[in-house]
């Protein structure tokens, strides 16, 4: 990859928390800034947008847009960027292709170039039908759509979304998700995707950084931060783990996909995606048992072999968080530190992993 | 219902003295809306203290010193005589600088506060999308404070064309310069032609009736909640 990658080093001292992170961003696919309320993550996003100084600097591939060394602040207007905020913000004076148009308009390019950036972000989210409504009458979901729309057609460089979905009900999360996974199929730009869901991380992201109280405290590829201890200590009982892979076959008798997993294959329920296309599997380590054989009868069909790589104690003193590795891939189980004692097992053991239920989410 | 010609001279003179300070304080009193909801200045206090002043004066003190500044000795004074226009007190254009002043209040407060009610947060969507601070002024900002601008607008033009002690002190009731609607009902008044009288006041209740239902009317239509 010969496009340089973004590189923020923010620091910020705020009577509430204080700000030092020093980030690497990918030039290719989604980063998740993932923490809890408080964390910092919006304040980094708007840093990157200019809409708040921290002291530092901010490099988007070959573009400088800030370097307190050289005295450099470009000001948001000057950088080439897509911003959807948290809650819907169409300029309600406008209509929607209006709300479309306007950065459009600020842009120095040729009018069919422009037509044409504006046809694809109409396309790419699905809002040919909205084009003469007002903003007003919109859903919660569609206004979000022609916001994200409307920082695309700027062709910008990077995009941001700050918690695009934290203000929608879940009936309204469900109806744009499948917009944002074809934008994290389909975009060539890199984003930054602000969230405290792990529904949405386990969705979109390929790069995870784990913000707290103002510090990265992990960072990585999204299958390597769904083991890390801090990521399964602030996931809780949602712990798991996030599966890319493709369908293998479909079974239409039992209505089931077959998807190649580690070194085996797993069953999940066929949502209609065709062979051979990718998606994400996610498994929780609460629904993952281990076994020290494959037991044959069992109305668990997806048992896994693998080798246990780490133990973590949990929260309470009773439960063992397990590591288990699957050739490539890598399965978390909740189990009882008693079971552990009883099946005798250790790091290095190997084990069977028995899945009770495997979420297909991509 | 018929008017003397005196009557609708001064009829004629209110509305032009209405409708230029409506003018010069929507001109005067957006951009100092505007600076007055984003700066952190520490003058903020004392600029909205003296933008209330006319509120709550009575319009006799606020004539009086108007009067006393455009005057050969006041200070507008000297400037227009050392400028060559000559003494603004009991001129037209005398008039028009009190009527600014005494309606400024009316004029910041309804756009002060629809900046206030808009945020930051439009301005920082225009940001994002390529508008310069003065582009998401004028295609963001002030379309989104409309309601307060139409609000503005005619309560400065309303609260102009009732004004009296100013006008008084100030323009001195010359027909046909300073002599307006509110000054020539109290002409007649004194000299007990409450017949005349009546007619431009009655006018003045009807007039002052429809600006507000018409005012509700704009609002709504601007989009805006409450009138």
């Amino acid at each position: 990859m010969s496009t340089p990658p973004i590189s923020l080093q923010l620091a910020l001292q705020r009577a509430e928390f204080n700000l030092a992170i020093t980030i690497t961003v990918p030039a290719r696919g989604v980063t998740v800034l993932f923490g809890p309320s408080g964390s910092g993550k919006t304040t980094v996003l708007r840093c990157v947008a200019g809409l708040e100084r921290a002291s530092g600097q901010i490099l988007i591939g070959d573009e400088v847009w800030q370097d307190d060394q050289r005295q450099i602040f470009v000001p948001t207007w000057q950088r080439e960027l897509g911003f959807v905020f948290q809650e819907a913000s169409l300029f309600e004076h406008l209509d929607v292709r209006r709300n479309l148009e306007f950065g459009l308009n600020r842009l120095r390019i040729e009018r069919q170039a422009a037509r044409v950036a504006l046809d694809h972000a109409i396309d790419l989210l699905g809002i040919g039908s909205l084009l003469d409504r007002s903003t007003v009458n919109l859903s919660g979901g569609e206004k979000q759509r022609v916001a994200i729309a409307r920082a695309l057609v700027t062709k910008p460089r990077i995009l941001l979304l700050d918690e695009p979905l934290a203000s929608l009900d879940i009936a309204r999360r469900k109806e744009i998700m499948p917009w944002l996974e074809r934008l994290h199929r389909e975009l060539q730009i890199p984003v930054i995707y602000v969230t405290h869901s792990l529904d949405e991380l386990a969705r979109l992201a390929d790069h995870v950084v784990m913000l707290d109280q103002g510090r990265v405290s992990a960072s990585g590829k999204l299958q390597d931060i769904c083991t890390h201890p801090i990521m399964t200590m602030a996931a809780g009982d949602e712990a798991g783990v996030v599966i890319e892979s493709t369908i293998q076959r479909i079974d239409r008798e039992f209505h089931l996909a077959e998807v190649s997993f580690g070194n085996g294959t797993l069953w999940v329920r066929d949502a209609g995606v065709p062979a051979g296309a990718p998606i994400r599997v996610r498994i929780l380590a609460r629904d993952v048992s281990l076994a020290t054989s494959a037991q044959g009868s069992s109305t668990i069909q997806n048992v896994i072999s693998g080798v246990i790589e780490s133990i973590t104690n949990e929260a309470h003193a009773s439960q063992a968080l397990v590591s288990v590795r699957c050739g490539e891939a890598m399965l978390l189980s909740r189990v009882t530190h008693r079971a552990l004692a009883m099946l005798q097992l250790h790091t290095g053991s190997p084990v069977w992993c028995q899945v009770k239920s495997a979420a297909l989410i991509d | 219902m018929s008017l003397s010609a005196d009557s609708g001279q001064a009829i004629l003179l209110t509305l032009q003295l209405a409708t230029i300070t409506t003018l010069i304080l929507l001109l005067l009193a957006t951009p100092l809306a505007w600076w007055l909801v984003r700066t952190s200045s520490r003058w903020r206090g004392v600029i909205i203290a003296l933008i209330t002043l006319p509120l709550v004066l009575p319009p006799t003190v606020l004539g009086f010193y108007i009067l006393l500044s455009l005057g050969p000795d006041g200070w507008i004074g000297n400037l227009t005589q050392s400028l060559g226009i000559g003494l603004l007190s009991f001129s037209f254009t005398g008039l028009v600088i009190g009527s600014v002043i005494f309606s400024l209040p009316f004029a910041v407060y309804p756009i002060l506060y629809a900046f206030e009610m808009l945020g930051r947060r439009p301005l920082e969507v225009a940001a994002t999308l390529r508008a310069n601070p003065l582009d998401a002024f004028f295609s963001v900002a002030l379309p989104l404070a409309k309601p307060g601008l139409l609000t503005a607008a005619v309560l400065t033009f309303a609260h102009t064309v009732g004004e009296f002690g100013v006008v008084l002190m100030i323009g001195g009731d010359i027909p046909g310069e300073t002599r307006v609607v509110a000054t020539q009902i109290f002409g007649y008044v004194e000299a007990m032609e409450y017949e005349a009288a009546h007619r431009l006041a009655a006018l003045m209740v009807a007039f002052s009736f429809v600006m507000l239902i018409a005012l509700t009317r704009l609002r709504k239509r601007a989009g805006a909640a409450l009138p």
